[in-house]
């Protein structure tokens, strides 16, 4: 230490070596981020950005205070755990700012967001929207109540169920997509949140068979894997080169190519039925279902998947010298034993890679159980793709989403907690 | 059948090939007797590791038998062969630790574990490994790897202990250490070793024999003194030691010498070794420290043999001098002279100078030569 602060040791032209040495360092730093700048600036805007869009439209509600902002403040003071229905402000509230709502074209919107949490909030919507001006000049030429004519008008605003959801609602932040996404209901009067009856539960139940059915597909590419990678691993590497080829060929085609070839096997009028059927194995009544169902799924997802089972582990098997397993006979043990206790355990850091891998991207796979999965063979990941594109409801297909972030996130760590993500070799 | 043999170990005209068409090894026949250290030395592809390999099992033989302990060796598979191996790279299991390696071996055995445990912690004091029983081989030097590796392939009491070139992955200090080590080993427990290597040096250093590989046949058994002294071809002269080999042509015979015409002219005496005939075409191989050097060939006492030479270079080595000459139409004739009184007359002789070479009939060793050249 002391010989740092005595000696200062200096360049030829007299300034101190360490602040040039660190500016330079410095210079080298901003040169290396200048690189990875536009990847940078794509991960951001591709990655980042819409997943945080999606975490904010998980939870966000402004349309209810947006839409009905008087409304709103009217309803502050109202119980929503009593049995009695809001005041006459609260209606007059209503009115108008549903005539606004109108005038924009908004009623119909609010009104479909709201028959989420309660159905035929939508149509009363619609309808009220639609006749409010009349109504509201009613109650201004006969100096009427709004309240009643509200009632008349449509019975459901007499309900304490219609304002219950204005109420609830009226948060912008609310956590009931993911209520939802996890088969839970907030109920209107007690405000407590419960799980739904078992019967009526979609989603747990969805997740539930996306687990197992990827469980099965790792354990499908790690069964038919294993022994391909170990077969190429101990073959000359000119021999080895070639098969590894050819297990990488279905990368070079088409996803929707491969998913659709399987349909051709598969399906009931399709080459295997009818070569069983020829055979003879098969009645023509008998022909057996592959497709459209949980087998076919994990039939052509285990197809698709099994390179990315089998290149980690044969790149580990590779680094494995053969001089352990002839260690472990010489030393005694049977060929078999010694296979188990030496040689299999130098590949599960292959296992583990090749599992976690084949794992996630099935949890998440798409195209595939959308094409053969029929009615029993579906994912998560297609129950979002409707809200997205067929019900609209974009909240829940986010939280559906952040569940399903949050699942694999979660299976990450507890692998990292269990095997160690140092472990994973990918070669 | 031939009678079963005496000795502990006997290859008995054993072949191999991989392809069909080339012999790694050709007819090789070798008897290794109890307590021995038997080197098999020569360069990268001359079947000595495959010879090793065929003993543990691990390669079987195209032709020929294999002998352990009077038993045929062919129909027992390697790991009821209960033979030790150690190998180049260790090939200690990395997901154990050094305790748990040790104890494979016993635990594969089904031995109780108050055994294991009292057997293990022999083996780490043999090899002075004591305190390292949890570390993992990967928290080890390459010292203390190999260490470990020669204690586990002795922990079952072998009959016989191979080792596949066990030091070549070790920088010189510690595979010079290693090799006392070994020997040490060896001494101590009185076990059969078979060792593998490409190294001379220290195949000398440790061999009680030594066996000379060369494409696939045995070009010598011998002790190394023997070896050193008298090689029984051209190929040895070369590969053990450093040797000046001048060529010629047999002029002519006398008892156990000949005379030899050199392919620059001189005629020198040398020690027939293969009975070769005259006329026959000979490798006359000369240790460099069995040269003497003087400034005129008068001086040269004692030497049958004389020729002129110029010295080319020298180099100071501390316990000894190296000179390197033009002679018999040869650059770098090699002359080795120890460090002591009587070599001045070299220490001040310049570079480019004439000196008289001279060396005894019994000191130079004309080799038939391998193949026609």
């Amino acid at each position: 230490m002391s010989s740092t602060t005595t000696f200062q040791l200096l360049t030829a032209d007299g300034r101190a070596l360490k602040a040039v040495l660190k500016k330079h360092k410095a210079r080298r730093k901003r040169k290396a981020f200048l690189l990875v700048t536009p990847l940078l600036a794509f991960v951001i805007v591709g990655f980042c950005l819409p997943i945080l869009d999606m975490l904010r439209r998980s939870t966000n509600n402004h349309i209810v205070e947006k839409t009905l902002p008087r409304t709103v403040l009217a309803l502050k003071e109202w119980d929503a755990g009593g049995t009695t229905l809001p005041n006459e402000p609260a209606f007059a509230s209503l009115a108008q700012d549903l005539v606004i709502a109108q005038h924009h074209r908004r009623a119909t919107q609010l009104g479909q967001r709201l028959n989420y949490e309660f159905s035929g909030l939508a149509s009363l919507f619609r309808r009220s929207g639609r006749h409010m001006e009349e109504l509201v000049n009613e109650v201004r030429s006969t100096r009427g109540s709004y309240k009643e004519t509200l009632i008349a008008f449509d019975a459901r605003w007499g309900e304490t169920d219609s304002w219950r959801v204005l109420k609830r609602f009226s948060d912008t932040l609310v956590a009931d997509y993911y209520w939802a996404a996890l088969d839970m209901r907030r109920d209107l009067r007690s405000n407590e949140v419960s799980l739904r009856p078992s019967k009526e539960r979609i989603y747990l139940r969805l997740f539930g068979r996306t687990v197992v059915i990827s469980l099965g597909i790792t354990l499908a590419t790690l069964l038919l894997g294993f022994p391909l990678a170990l077969w190429i691993a101990r073959l000359p590497s000119g021999q080895g080169n070639l098969l590894l080829v050819m297990v990488l060929l279905p990368f070079w085609t088409s996803l929707l190519v491969r998913t659709t070839s399987w349909i051709v096997l598969l399906q009931q009028q399709g080459v295997i039925n009818d070569l069983l059927v020829a055979v003879g194995i098969l009645s023509e009544e008998g022909r057996l279902r592959m497709i459209y169902n949980t087998t076919g799924t994990v039939i052509a997802m285990t197809h698709i998947l099994l390179p990315f089972m089998v290149l980690p582990l044969y790149s580990v098997m590779k680094t494995i010298s053969p001089s352990y397993m002839r260690a472990a006979v010489s030393l005694g043990a049977h060929p078999i034993s010694a296979f188990w206790k030496v040689y299999f355990p130098s590949t599960v850091p292959g296992i583990g890679a090749g599992a976690i891998m084949v794992f996630i991207l099935s949890i998440g796979y798409y195209i595939t159980p959308e094409l053969v999965g029929g009615r029993t063979g579906v994912f998560i990941s297609n129950r979002i793709a409707y809200h997205i594109s067929s019900s609209l409801n974009w909240g829940l297909a986010a939280a559906l989403g952040v569940a399903l972030l949050g699942f694999v996130i979660a299976i990450y760590w507890l692998y990292d907690k269990i095997v160690g993500i140092d472990n994973i070799r990918l070669g | 059948m031939s009678s079963p043999s005496p000795h502990f170990v006997s290859f008995e005209h054993v072949q191999k090939s991989y392809d069909g068409e080339t012999l790694v090894v050709e007819d090789f026949d070798l008897a290794i007797e109890r307590g021995e250290f038997l080197t098999l030395l020569g360069p990268s592809g001359s079947g000595k590791t495959t010879c090793l390999l065929m003993l543990a099992g691990f390669e079987t033989p195209s032709a020929g038998q294999i002998r352990l302990d009077g038993k045929v060796l062919d129909n027992i598979p390697p790991h009821q062969r209960d033979i030790g191996l150690v190998f180049q790279n260790y090939a200690l299991f990395p997901h154990m630790t050094v305790a748990e390696n040790l104890a494979f071996p016993l635990k594969v055995r089904k031995l109780d574990k108050a055994t294991i445990a009292q057997k293990v912690g022999d083996a780490l004091a043999m090899v002075r490994l004591q305190g390292f029983e949890h570390r993992r081989p990967g928290q080890l030097s390459g010292g203390q790897q190999q260490r470990v590796a020669v204690a586990r392939a002795l922990i079952f009491d072998p009959k016989i202990l191979l080792m596949d070139e066990p030091l070549s992955a070790l920088d010189k200090n510690l595979r010079d250490q290693m090799q006392i080590e070994i020997r040490e080993l060896h001494r101590t427990l009185g076990i059969t070793v078979v060792y593998v290597t490409h190294d001379q040096s220290e195949a000398m250093t440790m061999s009680s024999r030594i066996v000379v590989f060369d494409e696939g046949t045995v070009q010598q058994v011998a002790v190394p003194s023997e070896l050193y002294e008298k090689p029984q071809n051209a190929f040895v002269a070369q590969f053990v030691g450093e040797n000046n080999c001048l060529q010629g042509t047999v002029e002519r015979t006398q008892g156990k010498t000949c005379s030899v015409r050199l392919t620059s002219g001189e005629n020198i005496e040398a020690e027939n070794v293969d009975n070769n005939a005259k006329g026959k075409h000979v490798l006359v191989s000369l240790r460099p420290e069995r040269v003497r050097l003087a400034a005129n060939s008068a001086d040269l006492k004692h030497c049958q043999n004389k020729v002129q030479g110029k010295l080319q270079e020298k180099i100071f080595l501390g316990d000894h001098m190296r000179a390197r000459f033009f002679a018999c139409d040869k650059e770098g004739f090699v002359v080795n002279l120890p460090n002591k009184e009587g070599i001045e007359h070299v220490k001040v002789a310049k570079e480019g100078q004439d000196m008289a070479i001279g060396w005894r009939t019994e000191d130079c060793r004309a080799l038939g030569l391998p193949k026609p050249a």
